[in-house]
């Protein structure tokens, strides 16, 4: 691709091509950070000015009332993921960054559906809420909503055969997780 | 004690002897203080000459620069001198005032988030929400300043908070449990690379503004065996310049010999450098044969952009003497290096830096840096600007010591040069300062030349006037069809009386067979001076890597 300080003409497909070789598996990285203003923008901003895109962020307490646990998902290959972590590292505030192996990992999201359900269709979609252990929290005359928790991949599926019912609108928190077996996340 | 009563007691125990500033209505309590406080204040006429100049002052003396400046536009003028900091690893704590704490996010008389606004170009940034956390921040804005991969920090103080009566104890501890730098340099790792380098036939040291602190121990390490050294624009003088080791810089209008030998190098050992495109070129054909050994503090330098086969983090000064030793205990064979100094000797006596002087009594802006060179006896602290003149003086004054080259270099800061010059002779008083810089450059921050004169700062300013913005002048001629666009500066202003109207000295040289002499007399008049030195107007910078192009392709 060209140097931008030439005339040479840039292309968009060369624009396209170069920004290809960011993407690969699904990353969850959990970052502790001292619970004081400001660092969730400082997070935040690092990502955007690396060009990192974040797919879902959820911020929260932890047990200890000083940290907070910051749990971002994103695409990236893994040099990228590399990448970032190490940038994180460089923010003073944050205290540990673990880029969490998936199948060592318990990663959940809430999710909370308003569904068109009137009539017949109200049966079908309270057994599909059934299957995916999703709970309704309200029923009014012609919606109801539904209160779904799993892995992204499960509230994926349920979005998927709950759509064609009429999804009114949708919420959803983002994945927290937490390590499997005894040691800390 | 008041807050700012507080402030100063802290900056003196953090070893502050001076400190660069412009009062403002957020910051009055602060300068209320300084009347006790035995701090030595530089009024500067500009928050960014301010900022540059406790730059410079850091780059010289290795110190904590501190910059002072009030809320908003204050705050403002000092983003750049910060990016600059950030991108050239300085270490300055930069101190701004904040409207009072009620005011805040209402859009206040001269309120700006400075905090949102600087906080993708500082190492770290905090703003005061209690008083008595004042002095702890202070220390802790100090501590990462000056440890680890140094760099800027701002702390911001709302003017009420400023004035507050807080209990004041000294802070001897600072603790911070996300900031633990890795210094020490993994031992396994440093075995490792000592031993790619003694089996390398092909070695090249390429080192960075990372090793100014560790000039020696890289000499050291050198002087092992015949290992060839080269440094990028902010390494220069941590490898003498006339030692026959010595490559010359590379990158972008480095030598031909010390890109060459990157290009067919079987081992590069980085040393404090993170492989900047100036110094990469075309980074798919960068060093193509060689393996890379990466010596950084930061870990996020490491592969950044060229993958690293034995990264070691931590500090030069710490990992150069380990490495040094566990390389001579391996006993490697000198002679093994001599096909690769037969090479290297060759490109230096076919590609030496040249360029064709004038045959009438004009000045080549080459010759103005040797004349410098040898009117200064080479040991002079340089300070630079950014374009043409920094090139032509990294290539032609030739830096023998460390701290003795200041320039913009990650950022390319224009104005940089005349505060930065101011606070490098502020931290280096015994030195002859020289701010080498161009016309379009030093107009501006041209106001510093009235801090110069009210505090008899002994700064020397040489011009290298060619009444263009040259080195947009020289890309404009060579890859757009010399369609020039906006670069012509024409003859003004007047500097030699503007010199003299800023209270200094100002001569004008055009005449090369005198100009040997004629800046000795300028070096040698008391207190500050600004000479206008009459350059060809249309000369380019070579040798020169094109843009995209490979570093083997240099032309000129």
């Amino acid at each position: 691709m060209g140097e931008p300080g030439t005339k040479e003409i840039l292309s968009l497909e060369e624009l396209e091509a170069a920004g290809n070789f960011r993407s690969g598996r699904k990353h969850i990285v959990s970052i502790l950070v001292e619970n004081k203003p400001g660092v969730l923008t400082r997070v935040t901003g690092l990502f955007a000015r690396r060009g990192f895109n974040i797919n879902t962020l959820a911020v929260g307490p932890t047990d200890d009332d000083s940290v907070s646990r910051i749990t971002i998902t994103l695409d990236g290959a893994v040099h990228s993921i590399d990448q970032v972590t190490k940038q994180l590292h460089k923010l003073i505030n944050v205290l540990k960054i673990r880029d969490l192996e998936p199948e060592e990992t318990l990663a959940r999201e809430l999710a909370l559906f308003k569904i068109s359900a009137d009539g017949v269709a109200r049966a079908e979609v309270m057994q599909i809420c059934d299957i995916f252990r999703a709970h309704i929290v309200d029923v009014s005359k012609r919606a109801v909503v539904a209160e779904v928790t799993g892995t992204q991949e499960k509230v994926d599926a349920f979005e998927r055969l709950i759509r064609p019912f009429g999804l009114i609108e949708m919420a959803r928190t983002g994945e927290i997780a937490i390590g499997r077996g005894r040691n800390e996340t | 004690m008041r807050a700012v009563d507080a402030l100063m007691e802290c900056l003196k125990a953090e070893g502050v002897d001076v400190v660069f500033g412009y009062p403002g209505g957020a910051n009055l309590p602060t300068y209320d203080a300084f009347h006790d406080a035995g701090i030595r204040h530089i009024l500067v006429r500009h928050e960014a000459g301010g900022g540059h100049a406790a730059e410079g002052y850091a780059k010289a003396t290795g110190k904590v620069g501190v910059a002072l400046g009030t809320s908003g536009p204050g705050a403002t003028n000092l983003v750049t001198p910060i990016c600059d900091a950030m991108m050239d690893s300085v270490p300055v704590v930069f101190i701004t005032g904040q409207v009072r704490t009620d005011l805040l996010g209402t859009d206040g008389f001269q309120e700006a988030d400075t905090i949102g606004i600087t906080m993708p170009i500082v190492k770290h940034s905090t703003m005061i929400h209690h008083p008595s956390d004042l002095p702890r921040a202070i220390h802790e804005a100090f501590h990462i300043a000056r440890t680890g991969r140094p760099g800027p920090v701002v702390v911001d103080i709302p003017t009420d908070l400023s004035r507050a009566d807080i209990p004041y104890e000294p802070i001897t501890d600072v603790h911070l449990p996300g900031y633990q730098p890795t210094t020490e340099g993994n031992q396994k790792q440093i075995r490792l690379a000592a031993k790619a380098l003694a089996n390398a036939k092909r070695p090249v040291l390429y080192v960075g503004g990372g090793a100014v602190g560790a000039s020696e121990e890289l000499v050291e390490l050198a002087l092992s065996d015949r290992l060839p050294v080269t440094c990028t624009v902010m390494g220069l003088g941590s490898f003498p310049a006339s030692h026959p080791q010595w490559l010359g810089m590379l990158g972008m209008h480095g030598t031909r010999t010390a890109n060459y030998a990157m290009d067919e190098a079987d081992l590069i050992v980085a040393i404090g450098a993170r492989f900047d495109d100036r110094v990469t070129a075309k980074l798919s054909e960068f060093a193509p044969r060689a393996k890379f050994v990466h010596i950084d503090i930061d870990p996020a330098e490491i592969s950044k952009n060229v993958p690293a086969h034995i990264p070691i983090v931590g500090d030069t000064k710490n990992i150069l003497p380990r490495l040094t030793a566990e390389y001579r205990a391996l006993g490697p064979d000198p002679q093994r290096l001599e096909e690769w100094w037969h090479r290297i000797s060759g490109w230096q006596e076919r590609y030496p830096l040249a360029y064709e002087d004038s045959v009438d009594t004009e000045i080549k802006p080459q010759y103005m840096v040797q004349a410098l060179y040898e009117a200064t006896g080479g040991d002079a602290i340089i300070v630079s600007d950014v374009g043409q003149h920094q090139m032509w003086a990294a290539q032609h004054y030739h830096f023998d010591k460390p701290r003795h080259w200041i320039n913009s270099g990650g950022l390319g800061t224009m104005g940089f040069g005349l505060p930065a010059a101011m606070g490098a002779k502020v931290g280096c008083p015994d030195k002859q300062v020289v701010a080498l810089v161009g016309d379009g450059g030093v107009q501006m921050n041209i106001q510093e030349l009235a801090t110069l004169a009210q505090d008899q700062i002994d700064v020397k300013v040489f011009i290298m006037n060619n009444g263009y913005l040259g080195m947009v002048r020289q890309w404009q001629e060579l890859f757009w069809d010399r369609r020039y666009s906006h670069v012509d500066m024409g003859n003004y202003p007047d500097f030699v009386k503007l010199a003299e109207a800023y209270g200094s000295t100002g001569f004008r040289f055009t005449d090369k067979t005198t100009l040997v002499e004629d800046m000795k007399r300028a070096l040698a008049t008391p207190g500050p001076v600004m000479v206008d030195v009459r350059v060809t107007a249309e000369e380019n910078v070579y040798p020169m890597i094109a843009p995209g192009q490979p570093a083997r392709d240099m032309v000129g």
